[in-house]
């Protein structure tokens, strides 16, 4: 599957770019695994045991939670959502 | 050759201004990703600059540079509360102090790091004060809380440090963080107290530079000093247009010398009358000077934040402040005279002004 990152978390992580192939069952898992290769990775996208308020994740399109289940070759698209000016 | 660095926090990003006469001045920035900043202070025990922030999509973080700005690094590492508590949003302050630093958080916890703030541990959220059980959860503070808005070190004593709550008030330990006391006496509230030892709201707790014992307060009712190191306070308002304001800055050398910008209580937070205007005691509270030399109005209806002033400690001092609007403003004389240094940064937060060798 692969994973689209927003523009805002890539300046963070050395070598993180903006699309990344993972395999995983779950949303909670693809984030596990960019943890794995960019340490600190998932802290920035999730609080305890959930997605940040303005993190949004979308599955081929559907808005998705850390247990989205994900088919393989699907697309995983994380947003930073509108938040302020 | 020393220069004057002014490490400016707003709501994206930090600049760092520089001057070596403090007439011309090099503006750089924006830093930290354009993040919102709360805080940012010069550590010149180790020559780093340390940015306390907090990114609405990100999180909390400590960004830093040892270069005064050249390079970037950033750490979250630690700055966490357990699954199940309320999480850490933003680093609303950050202080460096014998060999360590404190940073203040929302929701109210201090944590610490004694490696440069490559990595953090939770030290204290107060836990053994009756208040905590109400302060914890951040529905119980005002709107857009900072949670613990300041630590204030002690400069001899490593043990000896206050906290301040936003909403809440200051305590002081005398044991690292392990115990706590208020340190409210003297304050007013126009809000029902659910007791008398704390629930004000202070907005900028100052230690002079001068004389550790010496503080002072600028808070929602009422300016304040302090002469037996925050044991008790006395209010000093009288002379000033009116008793709320956030901004405030101790002078370098002398005990009984602080300015401060007092503000509109009400919506507006504006200086009064549109005028632009600092105002100071050099007797501790017993007179005000109105400082507007420079300064524009009539028809400037400006604010300035918590952290929004700052004194450089060159022998007659610097006095800096920047406003919710993104105009810096600077004295090289004791704020005798004013001019407009930076006129179009985004809204800033905070203003640390240090002499770098």
């Amino acid at each position: 599957m692969n994973v689209h990152i927003p523009s805002t978390l890539t300046p963070l992580f050395p070598g993180l770019t903006r699309h990344i192939d993972v395999d995983a069952g779950t949303v909670g898992e693809a984030l596990e695994r960019l943890d794995e290769r960019y340490p600190g990775l998932r802290e920035r996208l999730c609080e305890p045991g959930k997605l940040r308020p303005h993190i949004h994740v979308y599955v081929d399109k559907e808005r998705a939670e850390l247990e989205t289940p994900l088919r393989e070759n699907a697309r995983l698209d994380v947003i930073a959502a509108i938040s302020g000016g | 050759m020393s220069q004057v660095v002014v490490l400016v926090g707003t709501r994206k990003g930090l600049f760092v201004l520089q001057s070596e006469d403090r007439r011309s001045w090099r503006t750089r920035g924006p830093f930290c990703e354009s993040w919102p900043v709360f805080h940012a202070i010069y550590d010149d025990s180790t020559g780093t600059i340390y940015v306390a922030a907090g990114s609405e999509w990100h999180g909390a973080a400590v960004w830093r540079s040892s270069d005064l700005g050249e390079t970037w690094a950033w750490s979250g590492e630690g700055l966490k509360y357990p699954e199940g508590e309320f999480p850490v949003t933003k680093v609303s302050s950050v202080t460096a102090a014998h060999g360590r630093l404190l940073a203040g958080v929302s929701a109210p916890g201090i944590f610490e790091s004694t490696d440069g703030g490559v990595t953090w541990s939770h030290l204290s959220s107060l836990e053994d004060q009756k208040a905590q059980e109400k302060f914890k959860d951040p529905a119980n503070s005002p709107p857009g809380t900072l949670g613990l808005i300041a630590t204030v070190p002690h400069p001899e004593n490593d043990q000896r440090f206050f906290a301040n709550v936003q909403g809440f008030g200051v305590w002081e330990t005398e044991d690292g963080g392990s115990s706590w006391t208020p340190r409210n006496e003297g304050l007013r509230a126009d809000w029902p107290l659910d007791d008398p030892a704390w629930g004000y709201c202070v907005h900028k707790l100052l230690r002079s530079p001068a004389d550790p014992e010496r503080l002072f307060e600028m808070t929602h009712v009422g300016a304040y000093v302090s002469s037996d190191g925050g044991k008790s306070f006395t209010e000093i308002t009288e002379g000033l247009p009116s008793d709320f304001g956030f901004a405030a800055s101790a002078h370098p050398h002398d005990r009984d010398t602080a300015y401060m910008i007092p503000l509109d209580p009400e919506h507006g937070r504006y200086m009064h009358g549109g005028q632009v205007a600092v105002w100071t005691t050099k007797d501790a509270g017993s007179s005000w000077q109105k400082l507007t030399n420079g300064l524009p109005g009539e028809g400037a209806y400006l604010g300035v934040l918590r952290e929004g002033m700052s004194m450089d400690s060159l022998d007659e001092p610097g006095v800096y402040f920047g406003t919710s609007t993104g105009q810096l403003f600077a004295s090289a004389d004791d704020g005798g005279s004013w001019s407009e240094i930076a006129s179009y940064l985004p809204g800033i937060t905070s203003v640390e002004a240090v002499v770098v060798d």
